[in-house]
């Protein structure tokens, strides 16, 4: 394959859709299971660190600490969720199964396949972020209907990681890979994006690296909004996310365009 | 939506495609007449499958021109898959599936109404020799089942060319009989199949015309009988036992031409009584006489050495 084909922007359209009916069935197999999985880990860390280390604690940015915290654990969650999908599930249909393979017999083209992959995997991190604000509104920990808003910034968080990972996935020789992209990204990310603690008490160079990062600016907007206030700067760190997400799409178009159709 | 029913189904001219500074096809050329079973042979390494992947512009040559029907591949690539099935060298079937959710989930990636899909299920599984056997798991599958329900996939789309890629390595020889069979009725209904394979007896079985291919070049190129009449002599007395080789070069005027190769010996000519008497006065040694096969062919245009 030559530069320019290499480098051709995807179609737009929903040609993809049916990718994202497989996968919607095969999860439907297991979505008990599912949908527990991922609620019970991040649940276990916000009410754990919320109740009991927040009971040591003054109050955290105005509000208390599991309040706080809530906003965090819907991003992290959120994250945790596009990243999986995309790294782990869409690597064994790529590699593994060779789902993918089967698919390009098809009239379907590989972008078809990528696009269906991204829109899947941010819409099952929509699921884990939408569980973890359900039980947050249960809890009476975010009162506002302006907290409605955090599902937009769910699924725009989930877009900009599946397209990362889904880079990833296109430079994985094998499973093991992806053990790098969370002790080097994900994992240090999550310590200085404004998770746990507000991001203002790092060192300020830290600090303003950090801004830059996309789980920063899922805080940025989701923690306002679950407190009931309109995040500072709110076009800006959609904008940010939006580029993210555009950005690493088509990087890893690029490169699975080089992976498998050579 | 355009058949691919043109007189040819398939032409490939010059086809040339190099990874890393080596032509893996080397300008091969091929035409496949619509309704008829085309073979593409030749060992491991020789372009079968990049040539195949060029065929359904999945890979884009170096050189040289494809078409499949009226469609210039790779660019209208797209548009002549809705028309063709593929049954790929390795399986590839989802293993979350059941055998009709597999059939149901390939036909939406052809853009196939569900009801449509539905509607065909039942009757392409009972081509497949799998009736009844829609909610089975692919896991609870044998090998040459899921070959079989592989086949039914590529057939969801009704297509005009089915592409196989060694369809029977790895079967037994009951599942290879089916599978052979299934592909004479495709034939027998009009279909255009092109199928890899380095079964001679396959090629022979199944195939009009077939091309050898060898290091990326197309060897020779014709329908089976014409090419055992063309390139061997028409009987083979093969000799073993550990004295055969040192006998065998001791006689060797008896056929028109002798390989050694370990301890057997083969003798190709065109009367093999000399032979045959010079045997009976060597009850040490035993021989097997048959006719010239397709595998005599291919042994003589690609050499014995292995190919990995």
């Amino acid at each position: 394959m030559n530069s320019q084909q290499l480098f051709t922007l995807p179609r737009p359209g929903l040609r993809w859709l049916p990718i994202w009916r497989r996968n919607f069935l095969v999860w439907r197999k297991l979505a008990i299971p599912s949908v527990l999985g991922n609620l019970a880990d991040p649940l276990i860390y916000m009410l754990g660190l919320g109740y009991g280390l927040g009971s040591l604690l003054p109050r955290v940015g105005g509000v208390s600490y599991v309040s706080f915290l809530a906003a965090g654990t819907v991003v992290a969650s959120t994250m945790n969720a596009a990243t999986f999908e995309a790294l782990y599930s869409a690597f064994s249909r790529m590699h593994v199964q060779k789902t993918w393979d089967a698919i390009l017999n098809t009239p379907l083209s590989l972008d078809d396949v990528l696009a269906g992959e991204l829109v899947w995997a941010a819409c099952k991190s929509l699921l884990s972020g939408l569980a973890i604000l359900l039980v947050i509104a249960a809890l009476g920990l975010s009162t506002s209907p302006l907290a409605l808003w955090t599902i937009p910034v769910i699924f725009l968080t989930g877009l900009a990681f599946a397209a990362l990972g889904l880079i990833v996935c296109a430079l994985a020789p094998s499973y093991e890979f992806f053990m790098y992209y969370f002790t080097l990204f994900i994992t240090p990310m999550l310590l200085v994006s404004g998770v746990f603690f507000p991001a203002d008490q790092l060192p300020a160079v830290v600090h303003t690296i950090a801004s830059w990062l996309p789980l920063a600016h899922a805080v940025q907007l989701a923690r306002p909004l679950l407190l009931g206030e309109v995040p500072a700067n709110a076009l800006g760190h959609v904008a940010a996310l939006l580029v993210i997400a555009a950005v690493a799409f088509s990087i890893a178009t690029v490169l699975t365009r080089r992976r498998l159709l050579k | 939506m355009a058949a691919l029913n043109s007189a040819d189904a398939l032409q490939v001219s010059g086809l040339r495609k190099r990874y890393d500074d080596r032509d893996v096809v080397a300008g091969i050329s091929f035409t496949v007449p619509t309704g008829t079973c085309f073979g593409l042979l030749g060992p491991n390494g020789a372009g079968k499958t990049t040539t195949l992947r060029c065929c359904l512009g999945l890979t884009r040559p170096d050189g040289g021109k494809i078409n499949l029907g009226a469609y210039d591949i790779p660019a209208d690539a797209e548009a002549a898959r809705q028309r063709v099935g593929v049954v790929p060298q390795l399986d590839n079937l989802d293993p979350d599936f059941t055998a009709s959710e597999n059939l149901l989930v390939y036909g939406r990636y052809f853009g196939i109404a569900d009801a449509t899909i539905r509607a065909r299920i039942p009757g392409l599984l009972d081509f497949a020799g799998l009736g009844g056997r829609e909610k089975a798991r692919i896991q609870t599958l044998s090998g040459g089942m899921k070959r079989r329900l592989t086949l039914a996939r590529a057939l969801i789309n009704d297509p005009d060319v089915i592409f196989l890629d060694e369809p029977t390595t790895g079967l037994d020889p009951q599942a290879r009989h089916l599978i052979w069979e299934r592909l004479k009725q495709l034939t027998a209904r009009g279909k255009t199949l092109i199928l890899t394979t380095h079964f001679m007896d396959e090629a022979e079985r199944l195939c009009n015309r077939l091309a050898v291919l060898d290091n990326g070049h197309l060897v020779t190129e014709g329908a089976p009988r014409e090419l055992i009449a063309a390139h061997i002599e028409p009987q083979v007395v093969e000799v073993f036992g550990d004295d055969a080789p040192r006998w065998a070069r001791s006689r060797n005027g008896l056929a028109e031409r002798l390989e050694v190769a370990g301890d057997t010996a083969f003798f190709y000519c065109r009367d093999p009584a000399p032979l045959l008497a010079a045997l009976a006065d060597a009850p040490a040694l035993r021989y097997m006489h048959r006719a010239a096969s397709l595998e005599d062919v291919f042994i003589k245009l690609t050499g014995r050495e292995l190919r990995d």
